[in-house]
């Protein structure tokens, strides 16, 4: 099953492994003031409320908020790749990277549909456990 | 109501790479000058506020007094990101405002190696390498994006950045204590090998070693001394930290941060933006610098890239921006980078900054504002004015 990742470690806190082996990531959302946030908070980050907050699913559908495309990254890292910040529908807004896409601002309209698929990242613990992590991939024809 | 603040002597080593020597000894030049530039000594020095972030477990305040005398006087040791220097003058200017310290030293030191700050790893030792696979976490890449924000806002264009690399190479032309002193032509800033788009390498800030301290007096201190001449008065030291923003996940705040901070200090020292000579801002890319005219209201909303175009904030024009080189071209030692800008604007609030010299310059800004996503942002913004 490709979308099983039973067994794989989460690559950051915030992506989780539900009991049917899906990879979600994990949020906040606040029932005062209604901001949605990546990851799990003690209390809003918005607000400061602490009775309000609540873990939330969030979506795997947005659009690209903004990016660069990184030509020099650190010792080992392969560029170029586009770092993007994509908008959430249902809340919240992520870093990640963009794929399956020409690293060319000609090809990368403001607010195009994408998705955040999880895939097997290919790195692997010191045990040689592997890594589940998301990847940003434009949604053609599904927007 | 207290009474006010001065900078009574101030400078800084020439930035640049010294290997051999230490970080600790790059502060302590840096002090000695500035205390030679009051005619005062480490014995009259009340309290110390050093500023550095690449070494700070390493008590580095302490280490400077080892080495030009270990008078006993409280330390303290500020990192803050690129506002540790900031944050550490801020620090003294309370005491001494507060009345706790007539006379206390604010400075900052580091030393930084070439290339790119950070490491792949960012300090994970489970093996997953997050750089490339979660985007990027590289400072170029994320003040590309803070630049990509207004150009999505604004239409803003690749040779507008690039004009602001030119702007600030030219200027360090004039400044001797700068590490380029290179002119760098509109083709040859665009052309450069493109790190983070649209950052190329000479929109990038020089990593670079370096040291600057201050010597902040009480008012009394000041007239006692005898000092007023060349005295600077602080109309207002202001600081903040990151507040709330939706994408603050996806990438820190460095603009509300900014806006919140500029805000605090014109409301403190009852001018704006319209009153001042001369600004020095963060321009650790020139992606930065672009947003910062309009975070710190030189311009209004969109209207940056026509700044730099029409070169208001060039050298002779209404509010020159980074005339001593700036970040860009003078270099970023972190740590002093905050106390540096304070030097350059004294320099010409005391008539004293030679071949780059603002005519008749009475109030200045600087303003300095560090940060990464996944820890937070902090800002701190000085207005100075001839006393």
């Amino acid at each position: 099953m490709a979308n099983d990742f039973s067994g794989f470690l989460p690559a950051i806190p915030m992506i989780r492994i539900g009991d049917d082996g899906k990879a979600f990531i994990m949020g906040s959302h606040c029932r005062n003031c209604g901001e949605t946030v990546p990851g799990e908070r003690m209390a809003c980050a918005s607000c400061g409320k602490r009775e309000t907050i609540e873990p939330v699913r969030l979506g795997t559908k947005g659009t690209l908020y903004n990016y660069t495309i990184v030509h020099r990254s650190y010792p080992g890292v392969k560029v170029p790749f586009v770092s993007a910040i994509v908008d959430l529908e249902g809340g919240g807004s992520l870093r990640g990277t963009l794929a399956e896409v020409e690293p060319d601002p000609a090809q990368l309209p403001w607010n195009m549909p994408v998705n955040v698929v999880f895939r097997d990242s290919g790195q692997t613990n010191p045990e040689g456990k592997p890594f589940v992590s998301y990847l940003f991939v434009p949604a053609q024809g599904e927007a | 109501m207290s009474e006010d603040v001065y900078i009574i002597g101030i400078d800084m080593i020439p930035f640049g790479r010294y290997p051999q020597r230490t970080v600790a000894q790059l502060g302590a030049e840096a002090a000695l000058l500035a205390l030679q530039d009051c005619g005062l000594t480490i014995q009259d020095m009340q309290a110390l506020y050093c500023g550095n972030q690449m070494r700070a477990f390493g008590m580095v305040g302490q280490q400077i007094l080892h080495e030009i005398g270990e008078t006993g006087i409280p330390v303290v040791n500020t990192a803050n990101a690129c506002a540790s220097g900031g944050t550490a003058f801020r620090e003294g200017y309370i005491a001494v405002k507060g009345g706790i310290y007539d006379l206390v030293l604010a400075m900052g030191t580091e030393q930084l190696g070439k290339g790119l700050l950070g490491a792949a790893s960012g300090g994970r030792t489970d093996g997953f390498v997050e750089e490339g696979t979660i985007g990027s976490m590289t400072t170029p890449a994320m003040f590309s994006q803070v630049g990509m924000e207004h150009q999505r806002k604004y239409g803003t264009k690749f040779e507008q950045f690039a004009k602001i690399a030119v702007k600030n190479h030219h200027h360090s032309t004039f400044n001797p204590k700068a590490m380029s002193r290179r002119e760098t032509p509109l083709e040859e800033v665009m052309a450069a090998e493109m790190i983070s788009y649209p950052n190329t390498k000479l929109m990038c800030s020089i990593n670079v070693d370096g040291a600057a301290a201050a010597i902040i007096a009480s008012e009394r201190k000041v007239r006692q001394l005898g000092l007023m001449g060349r005295a600077i008065r602080v109309r207002a030291s202001e600081m903040t930290s990151n507040p709330y923003t939706p994408r603050q996940d996806a990438i820190v705040d460095f603009n509300l941060v900014t806006r919140n901070c500029a805000n605090a200090a014109y409301e403190r020292a009852g001018v704006g933006p319209q009153d001042l000579h001369l600004v020095e801002l963060h321009d650790c890319f020139a992606t930065a610098e672009m947003v910062h005219y309009e975070n710190l209201g030189l311009c209004g909303e969109g209207e940056a890239g026509r700044l730099i175009d029409t070169g208001f904030t060039a050298i002779g024009g209404k509010i020159p921006v980074n005339l001593s080189g700036g970040l860009l071209s003078k270099g970023h030692p972190l740590g002093a980078t905050g106390i540096a800008n304070i030097y350059e604007i004294s320099l010409h609030l005391r008539g004293e900054a030679g071949a780059r010299q603002v005519e008749n310059a009475r109030i200045g800004l600087t303003h300095v504002v560090g940060g990464m996503t996944g820890m937070g942002s902090s800002c701190v913004v000085h207005i100075l004015e001839k006393a």
